[in-house]
């Protein structure tokens, strides 16, 4: 099998920098590289966008970044509905939307499924990130997006496909909405983070009549009597359980130090992370 | 060598040049002259003659030259013009006579630059990438790039990948890892979209004139900020510019105000200490003066505790970036955001310090990008009250006995006293956990449970946005009182142990401090000796000729317009030098001087910049600022209230110098440990400058040729890339590698020192007693108190708990121990304010370098964190509360108006659980003011926090700004604008 172009991003890296973004506008805006891309128009378009998910609600939030753009896909939607040839699969596994060929055919923008193609006003041509295979075919060893990320986020890989799900297996590599089966050759690592829901609390203890953080708290989440997290108390008596699938619905929440106190709860998960406030250990 | 051999080996040079070089042979061509050299007696002496492009020459005195280049005797002369060069025996000919031009400025300044041109016309720059694209270098606030070139235009801006002929990366090991920094430069948003700003819709491409302005008649003065500009020529902008400067002057001493920004693009020469400094020295002007106000906290506060006034009262941060990975159990970012403004060398750093698993804690109002980034507990304080948090720290660990007593014992003075405050001996009140928790809304179970685990483990405090100082609280209006508090709090831990220090892993990289390379603040060729870190080493490094501003008269930045409208202005001196520098009181006007006829504006914006900037609308609408030419590369807010102005060019466009992030003495002595590896730039003159616009420098220049000085200025004829060389031969490269070599590639890497010659961890001599080991020359040797380098810098060489210094002046918000005082901006406590119920905390701008990237062509506006587009416009982003923006119907991304009786703005709501229900967070600087009515008495949607900001004092005696705890109200905006501004209100 012959290698191929990957790119795996971890969305726990991001910090929202902005460089990816920037260095991709900086590549195409005022740039033709004809049979890749032409110029990007200035301010509409964002080929590499950065996608923001909070979680939680004050004072327990999080804040987090993803990076996303053409997915390369191997069955893509998009060539589906290209005529005259105006989308090509390169051996590499890039996708080129050909910026002449695709002149008119604004169903290309329509078929993403991601959002990821756009539509050029002025020149009436779809375009979309084109991996830098402009440059990689000049001896570019990696596209501009991991070039200027400060924090390691980007991992451009050149590797058969069998090494790949290989890759993918071994770090645990999600894809975006695999259920469309259009077999992205963007992976993201750690998307979760994005994806799903978290439950956490401050556990309060009387010690001598004074409230204290409690540390060390047993936390045993459950549901329909199984359990689906666990963890303990931090030294500010917090607690964070992830992973959980927003909408999931109830859970039990089974707070307890030691045999002298516990604590146990309901919890609903809707689409936000929710925060269960100050939680007092009572005596048993 | 003999004189008539050299004077003829030169004409042979000459003509050689020409014949190789097209561009030299166009220059000859440029004018028809006879140039003389000559002993001054006439005894001996060759004419050279351009005409038509054509060299002639011929030995001894021609009857008309139209220039002569004069030596006092024939040995000056000889060695004067043999080669190889030396500076300082051409600089000590020119300042005593031995040598001397005659002949028009203008002419001379040619000839001499004609001169050089011969040996810089051969230089070659830059790395061929082939298809026509060629890869050059330049240097950003945002850190050294490559500049790929196609056909006179930038293709793309990255940073700079490093090969295997550049030197080594340092590495350190840490419990049993090992870590090396990329190797890459990182870059700052700001430097990578700077190819959108050099093409930006807002540039500036010509000289302009206010279109009803007359300089000999109606000037229309109340029209500034209103009307249209016309393109002009540059000989018509110069005459007039001219015309007002000799007006002023002979209206009286200090009649020219200059007046810059705090920053400006990188590079040595093109800075406004630079370029601008030796302007102002030469043509005599009323000089602003700033105010440490990113550092107003640590200046005016905490350097009574400890001295370092030479680092604006902040502490050493030497080796603490190894000292922390190896030693710290902790880190606590206290309103410590470093994920900004300044790129992300120390971003990778603490990346490795959550590897290794040491815990983090943040105290900010908002979850800043720092915070969300690396996660850890969260505290949030209501602004202005975090000094009532560290005090109720302290007393946990006074009454737990959590603190170093060894260091406490030994090396402070006062502790008694301040024991007997925190438990509230002296006063009644215990500053107890739950004592705090009224003013901070802190729960007081929390703050023990963080006072004992501060205390047990090995602590880093990060206290504003270096960690080791800068921004946050620090600029509020208890910035004083917080900084103070972030001083003791590393005392009472005893900071200087292993593992016990100031820093967030952003200052301190195991870098070589020793490599000298001049860092902006040296002045560059400005010649200024004492305000600026001349003297430290440039001067002696790059023998130049010395200037100085004649004029003794200086406004304070914040009060500018009060010294035009009101004439007169009080402040206190940014003297760095000594603790008690800064208790002594300036003026304006000055004794003897002239009140204000012009300003000289150069870049910047004060309505993005300055606080309370409405008043700059009043002043530059007001008939007693007779004129303002403004020289920028952007129209920006403030642009347009001039009558001229100037289009200057980007840092691509010229010719300069400069080390990432390489201050120099003085403010922020070794400022390059921020970075992973010391990186010096070339700053090629990578495209030709857009439309007419100009080098500053070259700007300068041409006025200095209109007033005789174009020699003086330009020290015989130097251009923008003699200094450069200059610098090079400066510094400790040219004995590394060549400037050819440096030239074609572009950049030097700096080679580390081995692991064991590394920088000393800053404060640890001071917390094992012995002398000052740290690789800085400070404090002044006549500072300390008893043996040279023994102690700190205070009157009893020990940390002060009760501050000695403050006993000298009487000064209510300072008292000389730190005791807690709520803030004033808080409508609980200031009835005049009851109706702006919200804490706006305005910080620096995390994409854009203070305004430069906000301009309107810039792709930073498409962040939609920074700026959010609606109806083709851009409103700066205000992070609010979900449950402040619930209370008043604001959805996500609604347009508000935040507002005050000083100001109104109009921001893009972004609204968040990441922020304390209360506060809003909306950047402090933007390009753009864009008033909805009457400028000055209006709506602004362009986004200038500033507005809203109050222009008094941190504390009466000091000259200090305080954007960071303004109350304001906020609404859904309406579309319609009614807001007015209201003169009289506490």
């Amino acid at each position: 099998m012959s290698a191929k172009w990957n790119l795996i991003v971890d969305v726990a890296k991001c910090d929202n920098c902005r460089n990816c973004f920037l260095a991709t506008k900086d590549e195409h805006i005022g740039n033709d590289f004809p049979g890749y891309a032409a110029a990007q128009p200035e301010q509409v378009h964002n080929w590499v966008d950065i996608k923001r998910k909070e979680r939680g609600i004050y004072p327990i939030a999080e804040a987090h970044f993803m990076p996303v753009m053409c997915n390369h896909c191997d069955d893509a939607p998009c060539m589906k509905v290209a005529k005259n040839g105006a989308i090509t699969k390169r051996a590499d596994g890039i996708v080129i939307i050909d910026p002449e060929k695709s002149k008119g055919q604004k169903a290309i923008v329509d078929a993403c499924p991601y959002g990821a193609v756009f539509w050029n006003e002025e020149r009436q041509i779809p375009q979309a990130w084109i991996f830098d295979a402009h440059l990689l075919d000049q001896g570019w060893t990696k596209p501009r997006v991991e070039q200027s990320c400060p924090t390691s986020v980007f991992r451009a890989l050149k590797v058969d496909d069998a090494e790949m799900r290989q890759i993918q297996v071994k770090e645990g590599l999600d894809v975006l909405h695999p259920e469309l089966n259009t077999k992205p050759r963007v992976y993201y690592k750690n998307l979760h983070l994005m994806t799903t829901c978290f439950v956490s609390g401050s556990v309060v203890v009387d010690v001598n009549g004074v409230d204290e953080c409690a540390e060390n708290v047993d936390v045993v989440l459950t549901r329909n009597g199984s359990e689906v997290g666990r963890t303990k108390t931090d030294v500010f008596g917090e607690f964070k359980i992830d992973k959980l699938e927003a909408r999931s619905g109830r859970y039990e929440l089974k707070l307890s130090l030691g045999s002298a106190h516990s604590l146990s709860a309901q919890v609903d998960i809707g689409d936000e992370s929710p925060y269960l406030g100050v939680l007092k250990l009572k005596g048993t | 060598m003999k004189l008539a051999i050299i004077l003829w080996g030169l004409v042979q040079a000459l003509k050689l040049a020409a014949l190789f070089f097209p561009a030299f042979a166009a220059r000859v061509r440029e004018r028809n002259i006879i140039a003389q050299f000559k002993l001054q007696d006439n005894s001996a002496g060759r004419w050279i003659q351009f005409e038509n492009g054509k060299i002639k020459s011929g030995s001894g005195i021609h009857p008309k030259p139209d220039l002569a280049i004069f030596f006092q005797t024939r040995a000056i002369a000889e060695e004067f013009l043999t080669p190889p060069f030396d500076q300082l025996v051409r600089i000590d000919a020119a300042k005593n006579f031995k040598v001397g031009m005659d002949g028009p400025d203008e002419l001379v300044v040619w000839f001499a630059a004609t001169l050089t041109f011969m040996t810089t016309v051969g230089w070659k720059s830059g790395t061929d990438m082939g298809n026509g694209v060629k890869r050059y270098t330049n240097g950003t606030n945002g850190g050294p790039i490559f500049v790929y070139v196609k056909d006179g235009k930038i293709v793309r801006i990255t940073p700079i990948e490093f090969d295997d002929q550049d030197a080594p990366s340092w590495s350190l090991k840490a419990r049993g890892k090992t870590f090396t920094p990329p190797r890459k430069t990182s870059l700052a948003a700001h430097g990578l979209a700077l190819k959108s700003s050099v093409y930006s819709k807002d540039r500036i491409l010509y000289p302009m004139k206010r279109v009803d302005f007359d300089v000999n008649g109606n000037r229309n003065i109340q029209n500034r900020g209103k009307s249209e500009f016309v393109r002009i020529s540059w000989d018509e902008a110069l005459d007039i510019v001219v015309q007002e400067i000799k007006r002023s002057k002979a209206v009286g001493r200090g009649a020219i105000l200059a007046n810059s920004g705090s920053h400006h693009q990188w590079g040595n020469f093109g800075h406004y200490l630079s370029a601008f400094g030796r302007f102002i020295n030469l043509v005599g002007c009323t000089k602003v003066m700033g105010s440490p106000d990113s550092w107003e906290g640590w200046f005016w506060g905490a350097m009574h505790h400890w001295g370092n006034s030479m680092r604006l009262g902040t502490p050493e941060f030497y080796g603490t970036v190894e000292d922390c990975l190896k030693e710290a159990e902790m880190i606590v970012f206290w309103s410590s955001d470093p994920d900004k403004t300044y790129g992300y060398e120390g971003t990778i750093r603490r990346a490795w310090a959550k590897e290794l698993g040491i815990k983090m804690v943040h105290i900010d109002p908002y979850l800043n990008h720092t915070a969300a980034h690396l996660g850890g507990k969260w505290f949030a304080p209501k602004p202005g009250t975090d000094a009532a948090l560290a005090q109720a720290l302290c007393h946990v660990w006074i009454a737990e006995g959590l603190y170093d007593k060894k260091f406490v014992e030994d090396r402070t003075h006062g502790f008694d006293e301040w024991k007997a405050y925190i438990l509230g001996i002296a006063d009644g009140v215990a500053k107890s956990p739950e004592w705090q928790e009224t003013e901070t809304s802190i729960p007081a179970r929390e703050v023990r449970a963080l006072a004992r685990e501060w205390g047990r483990k090995k602590t880093y405090l990060g206290a504003g946005s270096w960690g080791c100082g800068l921004g946050g609280a620090g600029r509020g209006p208890m910035g004083a009182q917080w900084a103070r508090m972030m001083a003791i709090l590393g005392a009472m831990q005893g900071y200087g142990r292993p593992g016990v220090n100031f820093g967030n892993l952003q200052f301190g990289a195991p870098v070589d401090f020793s490599f000298y390379f001049p860092g902006y603040a040296e002045g560059g060729m400005s010649g200024e000796l004492t305000q600026s870190a001349n003297a430290a080493n440039n001067y002696q490094r790059m023998p130049h000729i010395v200037t100085m501003n004649s004029v003794r008269q200086s406004i304070p930045r914040k009060f500018i317009p009060e010294a035009i409208l009101e004439g007169k202005a009080a402040g206190f001196v940014t003297d760095v030098s000594t603790v008690q520098g800064q208790f002594q009181r300036t003026g304006y006007p000055a004794a003897g001087h002239a009140k204000i006829e012009m300003m000289y504006k150069y870049g910047s914006s004060s309505m993005g910049t300055q606080i309370d900037s409405n008043r700059y609308v009043k002043m530059y609408q007001s008939e007693k600022l007779p004129f303002v030419v403004n020289q920028s590369i952007w129209w920006e807010g403030e642009t347009r209230y001039a009558d001229i102005v100037l289009p200057a060019c980007t840092v691509f466009e010229h010719w300069d110098i400069g080390e990432w992030y390489n201050v120099g003495a003085g403010y922020v002595h070794h400022m390059y440990s921020m970075n992973n590896h010391r990186v010096i730039s070339i700053q090629h003159k990578c495209i030709e400058p857009l439309g007419e616009s100009k080098s500053d420098h070259d700007i300068f220049l041409e006025v200095m040729k209109r007033l005789g000085m174009g020699a003086i200025y330009s020290e015989g004829g130097n251009t923008e890339l003699d200094w450069c060389k200059r610098a090079f031969d400066s510094s400790d490269m040219s004995k590394h590698t060549t400037w050819k070599k440096f030239l074609k590639k572009g950049y030097y890497v700096v080679p580390n020192v081995p692991e064991g010659a590394r920088a000393s961890v800053g404060n640890r001599w001071f917390y094992e007693g012995r002398g000052k080991d740290t690789p800085e020359p400070y404090p002044l040797p006549a500072d300390y108190v008893g043996d040279w380098g023994k102690g700190l810098q205070t009157p009893t060489g020990k940390f002060e708990f009760v501050s000695q210094t403050l006993k000298n002046i009487d000064d209510n918000l300072r008292p000389p121990l730190n005791k807690y005082i709520p803030t004033y901006e808080d409508p609980k406590r200031n009835p005049n304010l009851v109706d702006y119920p919200l804490q706006l905390l305005s910080p620096h701008t995390r994409y854009p370098f203070h305004i430069m990237g906000d301009d309107r062509g810039s792709a930073i506006r498409d962040i939609k964190e920074h700026r959010l587009r609606v109806d083709g416009r851009e409103y700066l982003t205000a992070v609010i509360s979900a449950e402040d923006a619930k209370a008043r119907g604001i959805k996500h991304d609604d347009l508000i108006r935040l507002w005050n009786h000083r100001g109104s703005v109009v921001c893009a709501a972004y609204v968040t659980n990441r922020v304390r229900p209360g506060v809003v967070s909306a950047s402090t600087a933007s390009a753009e003011y864009r008033p909805a009515g009457e400028p000055g008495n209006s709506t602004d949607l362009g986004g200038c926090i500033n507005l809203l900001n109050p222009k008094e004092n941190i504390t009466e005696h000091t000259h200090s700004i305080k954007p960071n705890t303004t109350l304001i109200q906020m609404e859904k905006w309406t579309g319609v604008d009614t807001w007015r501004r209201a003169e009289a209100v506490a």
